[in-house]
């Protein structure tokens, strides 16, 4: 089976988020870039399967302008085999599914987040699996490879569920499809510049929504401190002020 | 031209959700003075499917069609896409739940529309078609506009209030037409865990950091938990020391919850913490930390030992 894990690349999680441009634009100086926290997941399962001995070839692909090899380098350091960079500036899930259409037909198992930590849209898998003509399974947090055949877990509400699929197939993954992600070993990190990474025009694609202005949350009132052995005031806070209990 | 709903049941039975979105659907209709048409797929009672009613659909369209229960993300995207056809459906709003986040890109897809995920308001104008909604995990808020004739949504949940109607609603058996051979998962497992309180549901959660110091402390919070029918939850760093499962674990990377009641105790509040649960109505904090971060996000707060102040709670929640 041959596996393309898509990689997001997004600001660290801790970055301090701001705007420029009249809150037209995300501010990007000084931002550090990571892989999507649940991509690198994805990948972390896709490396422990290979290790395993039920996967042929990991390929990782994103859609992105070269200031994003950084991240695909990093995905090749923990275990993918090859890199597919298309060229292109993502725009919005449409376009960015478009895109990696043109890569993703050649794979048994597609594998990505369940967002991207940045525009959260959670819509670039699904999306990608119906422009293919592929199933696609959600909220998955299990994946095995039994007989050839592959094995998935998936989280309903207030509960799991193991089910089969047939392949070709999109899997939109979340935690528990690995617990912790891998971190590149320098032996790894020195292989990784030797692997291929190829970069691959875009198509054109149309842009369906777009995105107008951006805003940060109100700040927020100070917090309301009671004593310790005052519990009964801040149920009473709860009950009377915020009417919450 | 109408609205078009998809109404998820657990079971046969309706939830807050689906109640929440029609009343949003409603909302927006009658500025558009359009209908509102509910799908529901799965088995349920005729009694059920005109609850949906009270909120403000004006049909109810019925698939009582069991080979759905697999979930099968293909089959449910073009019965959607066939309903929305049918209904001459101009807006389609889902959830952002597992089952909408899974449905709703595809059926973009199938309808030509454009999808904007995650929203939490009612358009801010309809020409051009603008909404709101969450980026950077909760760190910000994004004006998006969607260019198509078909506008998808998939709306935040606990982002609108329910708003009661007069009932009118008709329900109709439908046959999206999907073929045997378009379903191809099959589900060989179920376990569900019985007596909880859904995280995701649960209008109190009640949470605990590494300040808990071990998993044998948590009894407390169990109580507490019980006494209030509260959901349980925890940081990160407690479901990786293994103290309490994966299935707890809020935060960025874990679940991403908005109950109107957020209780923490021992959570210090690093920023990924905080992105899975700045939406919650109020946050209580309790930590010995005054410097904790989990101060700044929070409403109410007590600093101090909350092995002390966890009794007492306990004491005082007892008598209401």
């Amino acid at each position: 089976m041959k596996f393309l894990v898509l990689i997001s690349n997004v600001p660290d999680t801790t970055t301090k988020i701001r705007f420029v441009d009249d809150n037209k634009a995300f501010d990007t100086t000084g931002v550090q870039w990571i892989i999507n926290p649940w991509d690198e997941l994805a990948l972390t399962r896709a490396v422990e399967l290979k290790e395993a001995g039920g996967i042929e070839k990991i390929t990782v692909a994103n859609v992105g302008e070269s200031i994003t090899e950084a991240t695909l380098r990093k995905a090749l350091a923990v275990g993918a085999d090859d890199a597919i960079r298309i060229e292109a500036k993502p725009k919005d899930a449409f376009y960015v599914a478009t895109q990696l259409a043109q890569v993703a037909k050649n794979y048994d198992v597609v594998m990505v987040g369940i967002e991207a930590s940045d525009y959260n849209g959670s819509a670039v898998g699904g999306m990608l699996a119906e422009i293919l003509g592929f199933n696609s399974v959600s909220a998955v947090s299990g994946m095995n490879i039994e007989n050839g055949q592959l094995s998935l877990t998936r989280e309903i509400d207030g509960g799991q569920q193991k089910i089969d699929v047939e392949t070709p197939v999109v899997t939109i993954v979340q935690k528990g499809i690995a617990i912790d992600p891998r971190i590149p070993a320098m032996r790894g990190i020195m292989m990784a510049r030797k692997k291929p990474l190829t970069v691959v025009p875009a198509v054109d694609a149309e842009e369906k929504t777009e995105y107008i202005s951006f805003e940060l949350p109100p700040p927020k009132a100070a917090c309301k401190l009671v004593d310790e052995d005052n519990v009964k005031e801040l149920v009473r806070l709860l009950q009377e002020e915020a009417k919450v209990l | 031209m109408s609205l078009l709903v998809y109404t998820e049941n657990w079971d046969g039975k309706f939830k807050k959700l689906s109640f929440e979105l029609v009343s949003y659907a409603k909302a927006m209709a009658d500025k558009l003075n359009l209908p509102v048409t509910a799908l529901s797929i799965g088995n349920v009672a005729d009694d059920e499917l005109k609850q949906l009613g009270n909120y403000g659909a004006s049909k109810v369209l019925n698939v009582a069609d069991n080979r759905f229960d697999s979930l099968d993300n293909k089959a449910l995207a073009e019965a959607v896409a066939h309903a929305a056809k049918s209904e001459n459906a101009q807006i389609i709003i889902f959830s952002h739940n597992n089952v909408g986040k899974a449905i709703a890109p595809r059926v973009a897809v199938k309808l030509n529309g454009g999808l904007v995920s995650g929203v939490t308001a009612l358009p801010e104008s309809f020409d051009p078609f603008v909404v709101k909604k969450k980026v950077f995990t909760q760190k910000a808020f994004a004006h998006v506009q969607i260019d198509p004739d078909i506008k998808i949504l998939t709306l935040a949940q606990n982002s609108f209030e329910l708003i009661e109607t007069e009932n009118n609603a008709v329900t109709e058996t439908y046959d999206p037409q999907v073929a045997d051979d378009v379903f191809s998962t099959t589900v060989k497992e179920t376990n569900k865990v019985t007596g909880k309180v859904l995280l995701t549901d649960a209008e109190i959660v009640i949470s605990g950091g590494r300040g808990m110091k071990g998993p044998e402390n948590w009894g407390q919070l169990e109580e507490l938990a019980d006494i209030l029918g509260a959901g349980l939850s925890c940081s990160r760093p407690v479901s990786d020391e293994g103290w309490r499962g994966h299935e707890e674990h809020v935060g960025q990377t874990g679940k991403i919850i908005a109950p109107n009641l957020y209780f923490t105790f021992g959570i210090s509040g690093a920023i990924q913490h905080l992105g899975g649960v700045s939406s919650s109505k109020f946050i209580v904090a309790i930590n010995k930390d005054p410097e904790a971060p989990i101060f700044e996000a929070a409403d109410y707060g007590i600093v101090g030992d909350l092995f002390k102040v966890l009794p007492q709670l306990i004491e005082e929640v007892k008598k209401m």
